[in-house]
């Protein structure tokens, strides 16, 4: 059965459509990177993969459930796919901790001590140990972007969403994020990611999607999208960024 | 020592009016803030016929004066609806209703100035829009709004005077008793002023206090 399965997707923000007819299938484990211009409907595409955005028309199928039937529990449905937004998102009135920890905490009924040591699991795994204390605020933009992925990964997610995880950060902390999302790949996370990073995707994803003008124009393997792109819009695009 | 003396006779009569004043106030500040935060919600949703009953409450209370509402409470409603109110209730009612008209569009603008990436974070959990309010969203836009909350209770607190119109006995209408009797309205009025100060000084304080403590975290 495919993670996410998505059939004649359709977005349209008033007169302006920005998702025209998108199909993808993403298998377990896989990773996949959907790349483009601005504008091109990518995390557009990526936030109606947990409703954020509602499709105007089309199927999105997580695990088999369908996200978009109104009887689709969406509180319990999202609690599968975890989320990073570009913007960090992180709880400014809340610890690091707490910040990772509410979610089990108020959702999965779990007590104070099950969840501080998740927390803390979670915080080894970003390397953060040491600021479970600290407050949003104190952290750098590279250390914020860490603490998310760790709070997003603490509900146990069966799914991970990136929507541009890392356009927001000073260049010299791109790294440190790009290493945690290589491990998570690494341990076999099933992922979806939005970015800029053509060496991050070359290097991590099964596979590439180049999105334009609310299509998917093409896809492949880091290989066949980055050194063989068939398609014309492709080739213009990756001369630019490459 | 003559104005001392005309004061000191006063004050117990005044110090019973004040404390109606914070009575009526109290209640009638913890009930708008219930309405405000309701209303204030009601004004954010999607849903139109929430947003129209926020707004149309917000504009009829801030269209017309204060001092015709208490009347119209007092006077008005009991000559059609077949009820008698107490000064006191219809001041509590008159009260709650105009502060709550006013903290709706507080709740309304603190609840907007959160980012919204905020309630995404919270619905992405899986929380619900709800918890993703009461947890997230509100904690932080309180703490915005506290400045607001203290300027709308100084107003209210103030505007228990105009009760006066409906004989409750709060604080002015005591002074007026007073110095209806005794002639000495310069004495009294000039007390009844530094008792409101005192009530709305301390309120100030409180505020500075708390706003401090707050933003430590």
């Amino acid at each position: 059965m495919s993670m996410i399965e998505i059939n004649n997707l359709k977005k349209s923000f008033g007169k302006l459509e920005v998702l025209k007819d998108i199909n993808i299938d993403v298998q377990s484990q896989e990773v996949v990177c959907v790349i483009g211009p601005s504008g091109s409907g990518k995390s557009t595409l990526l936030r109606c993969m947990n409703l954020l955005e509602e499709p105007t028309g089309g199927d999105i199928f997580i695990e088999g459930d369908n996200l978009t039937d109104p009887k689709t529990n969406i509180n319990e449905l999202r609690q599968r796919l975890g989320m990073v937004f570009q913007q960090f998102n992180l709880f400014p009135h809340m610890s690091v901790m707490d910040n990772i920890t509410m979610g089990p905490k108020r959702l999965k009924g779990k007590s104070q001590a099950e969840v501080r040591e998740l927390g803390t699991k979670l915080l080894e795994k970003v390397g953060l140990v040491d600021k479970a204390d600290v407050y949003p605020d104190n952290l750098s933009g590279g250390q914020k972007q860490r603490v998310a992925i760790a709070r997003a990964l603490a509900m146990e997610p069966r799914i991970m969403l990136f929507d541009e995880p890392t356009s927001a950060l000073d260049p010299e902390m791109v790294g440190e994020v790009l290493q945690v999302m290589k491990d998570l790949a690494e341990e076999g996370m099933t992922m979806t990611i939005v970015t800029h990073e053509m060496g991050f995707a070359k290097e991590v994803a099964d596979r590439v999607i180049f999105m334009d003008e609310g299509y998917i124009v093409e896809q492949g393997t880091p290989d066949e999208l980055f050194n063989h792109p068939q398609n014309e819009r492709t080739q213009a695009f990756l001369s630019k960024v490459l | 020592m003559e104005t001392i003396k005309i004061i000191l006779e006063g004050l117990p009569t005044l110090l019973k009016g004040m404390g109606l004043t914070i009575e009526v106030t109290v209640i009638s500040l913890i009930l708008a803030m219930f309405i405000g935060l309701v209303l204030g919600v009601f004004s954010i949703t999607k849903f139109k016929v929430l947003r129209a009953i926020s707004t149309a409450f917000v504009d009829i209370i801030r269209g017309t004066p204060l001092l015709v509402q208490i009347l119209f409470i007092y006077f008005g409603l009991p000559s059609v609806l077949d009820i008698s109110l107490t000064a006191f209730a219809a001041g509590v009612i008159a009260i709650t209703v105009n502060a709550a008209a006013y903290l709706v569009e507080i709740f309304r603008a603190g609840i907007n100035s959160i980012d919204k990436g905020q309630m995404e974070a919270g619905r992405t959990i899986g929380f619900s829009y709800g918890q993703t309010m009461r947890l997230i969203i509100l904690p932080q836009a309180i703490r915005r709004m506290i400045p607001a909350f203290v300027n709308q209770f100084i107003v209210s607190i103030k505007d228990t005077s105009l009760l006066s119109a409906i004989g409750l006995a709060e604080l002015t209408l005591s002074g007026q008793s007073i110095y209806a009797a005794n002639f000495h309205a310069f004495e009294i009025l000039f007390a009844v002023g530094i008792l409101y100060f005192v009530i709305i000084y301390s309120l100030s304080l409180f505020s500075r206090w708390l706003e401090r403590r707050l933003d430590v975290a």
